[in-house]
């Protein structure tokens, strides 16, 4: 998030001269539009908004927007936007990656940028699945996925985006999906945050990956297999007759049935945005047994990198001069005569 | 720094009359502080006016096991009252701390030479570490030296008792008392180094008397008749240099003064990305204290990203640099590619040092000039400039600068472990006598039709640089193949032929904006040149000059900017019957200017982590004019 003045933008001031070169009916372009959306709702200017990704379909996404864009390696985009917040604080930074891009070769790099917080949105759209190299299984693969370089079934367990930002110290955690209304909703909470914001967008490869979210997107079980976070109200889905109670007994969260919509006497609890251990219970959720946790899970804002590096510098500059007849002859020095 | 010490480098000082140059090696474990005192050493040296270069060698270990041989560490310097650019060839005074410090290095002195020996370290157990069977300083076996042996740590714990240290704490006072003694023989003043320990120990009173008291002791020492029998006090007059103001420096304090210096002569805030390397490191440590400046510098995760964190700052509109050794180097290459292909700014500091792999990461080697012109994937030309000494390193710091801002272009800046950590007399330059070269953004759309053109060339071939936070220049840059001008994405066969030739040909027209090519020393044609690049100007520059003295026909010829290589290169080596080309590798330089100029260039290699020395390269010399 970043200190601006808000200006006056539409959606088409958002759309660039590029054509889009996604797959049709790829979950990207639902991605696109909502940022489109969200843009001139926060007032954001083009002129210091910058995109910056990696390598991957989803990190074709800065050349779609007319805002400042910089495409650059494979999992390195974190590295580059720091160069750019720390060479420029005015700049509002989005960072766009995805599960290959930011979780397997960029992994280091994404923890980093969580540890250190820089102030920037960093948008992971997840696909389960390698796009751009043509359907090879991703980090995030379930076991067993089929793939070109899997024939057999993966065997490895999937990282889990949102376990790995809040474990790598991340102070705002959020989930969403590519065609959900409340996309937007998501994204604005993350720019409202100051520093390093983390969102899991699940999106759908409708060539290499189909449909692997129907368990909780489709609309036939998005009511039950959904559970939408909001701060300070009560953990509930399946339109209010279940919820999600504390297991004092396993220090964990348990599904209860609310009768009658007494969420309090299931003993339903309150979701706080500020409470890391319930971010910790939400974020490990076993889809299935529970539903998929979605928006907001974990807002609790402490101070940037960018400023305290920087705060620190002009620090560090007070009362001194920068003469560099004075720096090169810095030391013990000798003067040879005439 | 460059005229002959031919005449001091084979006469041993012991019992002679007063040379103009000597080498004196310090050698002890690495706990011994011999760095420190070496460093000192060179401080009196250069108060006292001598011209001087020295040449740390030091392991690989922070803490190596006391008393073994990997664990020894020494510091060498040359000194005299003439010119001296090298750390000279073999000492003719070894310090040697302890048995291992003795047998690692009395093999390089001179014959004749001195050897001074604390023989409160030849004990049983430290012969053993050494892998001595009997007491070298006893049995005879160092007949061809002059030995000087006598108990410096008992004498060292004597002259700080009053201080009350423990054991230990007192034997650490020990290099002060041997550099005390070596002040006495090179008639040095104590006044500096005494103000220094009492600045270092500024919180600790009783270390720093105590360290002086050693040092004083060790000068009273000397003083007493007690060693006059094996050497003399030696007096070297100071060096004629020009008048003006002199300091000392290091490769590494000259890059970092250069790359700030030309960060103020573009008219930007610098960013520098790094991470932790042996020998490159230092840079980093320089720069982080240098805010002022307008330096930011950051710690990354990994090489990639320092890399990618210079970029991005280039991107942003600050000159980004990072640095690094060998291995780093080539974690970084794909990014140097983007930087490449997106025409953004950057300099690139190689600190080289001994590989491949880990190899030797505190040796010197200039084995990177491959990686630097060529190591990349696809056609992704970089200028390439190297250092040749300390002091030039500061110059060379300050061209790629230059040249980064002047064709939006990486440029990658090759030193070497010898040169970023060995020290030279430097006459502080005045910032005015550097012209500017002011930086330029775009700020209005710079087509025909009012549109912006992110990537439309000058005559040069050059790109504008724009900031992200100019309003109404809103574009996209990355990595893909892109259209001319426009810089979309485009990549048609055609699109891509033109691009690559653009690229290359900004990259080859540096050439038109670097001096010709001069010769160091010697004539613009003749029997023979031997041509250098990098660290090794000293020796060849030496070695030539002794050659020339004997009437021999032949030049040296320095090249700074390896990469495009000067314009008139190919037509000053075509002057000359034979190229002969000293490198600390297996014969890089050699193969390009095979490649470039199509010359017979003979190699002369030496990849032992060690510099060449003058006689090594007077020797080939000879070879080719045989």
């Amino acid at each position: 998030m970043n200190e601006m003045t808000a200006i006056q933008t539409t959606l088409k001031d958002w759309e660039s001269d590029q054509e889009v070169r996604w797959c049709p009916g790829c979950g990207d372009y639902a991605i696109l539009k909502a940022v489109q959306r969200t843009l001139p709702d926060i007032g954001a200017d083009p002129a210091t908004t910058v995109f910056v990704s990696g390598i991957g379909c989803s990190s074709r996404f800065p050349y779609y927007l007319e805002s400042y864009g910089f495409h650059t390696i494979h999992g390195r985009a974190p590295a580059f936007a720091t160069g750019i917040k720390l060479s420029n604080p005015e700049l509002d930074v989005w960072l766009i990656t995805g599960d290959g891009d930011g979780m397997s070769i960029g992994g280091n790099h994404t923890m980093h940028v969580i540890r250190r917080n820089l102030d920037c949105q960093i948008m992971l759209f997840n696909n389960e699945i390698y796009g751009l190299t043509k359907g090879q299984y991703s980090p995030t693969s379930r076991v067993g996925t089929h793939s070109p370089s899997t024939p057999l079934g993966s065997v490895d367990r999937p990282a889990l985006p949102c376990a790995f930002a809040l474990g790598a110290g991340g102070r705002f955690i959020a989930r969403a999906y590519d065609v959900s209304k409340d996309l937007p909703e998501v994204l604005k909470a993350a720019h409202a945050h100051k520093g390093a914001a983390f969102v899991e967008i699940f999106q759908n490869c409708i060539v290499y990956n189909k449909d692997r979210f129907d368990d909780f997107t489709a609309k036939a079980n998005a009511a039950a297999n959904q559970i939408w976070l909001k701060d300070g109200e009560p953990l509930l889905f399946n339109k209010g007759t279940q919820g999600l109670a504390m297991d004092r007994d396993l220090c964990g969260l348990k599904v209860v049935d609310v009768v009658d919509g007494d969420w309090e006497a299931a003993g339903v609890t309150v979701h706080d945005v500020k409470n890391r251990a319930l971010a910790h219970m939400l974020v490990e959720l076993p889809f299935g047994p529970f539903p998929m946790a979605l928006g907001v899970i974990y807002d609790d804002p402490r101070p940037t990198y960018d400023e305290a590096l920087l705060g620190q510098d002009a620090k560090a500059r007070e009362g001194k001069v920068a003469d560099l007849g004075k720096l090169l002859a810095k030391g013990q020095t000798w003067t040879v005569g005439e | 720094m460059a005229s002959s010490v031919a005449a001091a480098e084979t006469a041993p000082i012991a019992h002679t009359d007063t040379p103009e140059a000597v080498v004196v090696r310090f050698a002890g474990d690495s706990g011994d502080g011999m760095q420190l005192t070496g460093g000192q050493f060179t401080l009196s040296t250069a108060l006292a006016g001598n011209d001087l270069a020295t040449f740390p060698d030091f392991p690989a270990e922070i803490r190596a096991p006391q008393g073994t041989l990997f664990g020894v560490s020494a510091f060498q310097i040359n000194f005299g009252s003439t010119d001296v650019s090298t750390a000279g060839d073999a000492p003719d005074v070894l310090v040697a701390m302890n048995p291992a410090a003795l047998k690692t290095n009395v093999q390089a002195l001179k014959p004749g030479g001195l050897i001074i020996a604390d023989t409160g370290e030849f004990t049983k157990r430290n012969l053993e570490k050494a892998k001595y069977d009997s007491n070298p300083i006893e049995d005879g076996s160092l007949a061809k030296w002059d030995l000087l042996a006598f108990d410096i740590s008992a004498l060292t714990l004597e002259a700080v008792k009053p201080f009350g240290l423990g054991n230990k704490e007192a034997l650490r006072c020990k290099n002060m008392w041997t550099l005390g003694l070596a002040l006495w023989m090179f008639d040095r003043d104590r006044q500096p180094i005494v103000d220094w320990l009492k600045g270092k120990f500024a919180k600790n009173e009783i270390v720093a008397n105590a360290n002086i008291a050693a040092l004083n002791a060790g000068h009273a020492y000397g003083e007493t008749a007690e060693v006059g029998s094996h050497f003399k006090k030696l007096h070297l007059d100071p060096v004629p240099h020009t008048p003006g103001l002199y300091r000392t420096i290091t490769g590494a304090d000259a890059i970092a003064l250069g790359l700030v210096a030309g960060a103020q002569l573009a008219g930007l805030p610098m960013f520098f990305g790094g991470y932790p390397i042996t020998p490159a490191s230092a840079i980093l440590h320089n720069l982080a204290k240098m805010k002022e400046f307008g330096v930011t510098t950051f710690q990354a995760e990994d090489e990639i990203a320092a890399i990618c964190s210079a970029i991005g700052a280039s991107y942003a509109g600050h000159l980004g640099v990072t640095s690094s050794s060998g291995p780093g180097i080539a974690l970084k290459g794909e990014a140097m590619g983007l930087a490449i292909m997106t025409e953004l700014p950057l300099v690139i500091v190689n600190s080289q040092r001994g590989g491949p792999s880990t190899g030797l990461p505190t040796k010197t080697e200039q084995s990177d000039l491959y990686q630097a012109i060529y190591g990349r994937n696809g056609d992704a030309p970089l200028p390439v400039i190297a250092a040749s000494t300390p002091a030039d390193a500061f110059e060379c710091a300050i061209e790629a600068c230059r040249i980064a801002v002047q064709f939006m272009t990486p440029v990658m800046l090759l030193t070497d472990g010898y040169i970023g950590n060995a020290a030279e007399p430097w006459k502080v330059p005045d910032p005015k006598e550097f012209d500017p070269f002011p930086t330029t953004f775009l700020t209005e759309p710079n087509g025909p039709d009012g549109e912006l053109l992110p990537f439309k060339r000058d005559a040069r071939g050059v790109r504008p640089w724009i900031k992200p936070g100019t309003p109404g220049l809103m574009h996209r840059i990355g990595g893909i193949e892109k259209a001319i001008d426009t810089g979309n994405l485009d990549y048609a066969p055609a699109t891509h032929q033109a691009q690559t030739d653009a690229r290359k040909a900004k990259v080859d027209g540096v050439a038109n904006a670097v001096p010709p090519q001069g010769v160091s020393l010697g004539n613009t044609s003749g029997k023979l040149a031997v041509v250098g690049w990098g660290s090794t100007f000293g020796p060849i520059h030496q070695a030539v000059r002794r050659a020339r003295a004997k009437g021999q026909d032949v030049s040296h010829i320095h090249v700074r900017h390896v990469w495009p290589l000067p314009r008139n290169l190919g037509e000053l080596l075509k002057g000359f019957d034979k190229v002969l080309v000293p490198e600390m590798n297996t014969g890089q330089f050699k193969t390009v200017l095979r490649d470039q100029f199509l010359v017979d260039a003979k190699p002369l290699n030496k990849v032992s982590g060690q510099p060449f020395t003058i006689a090594e390269i007077e020797a080939a010399i000879e070879e080719q004019l045989a």
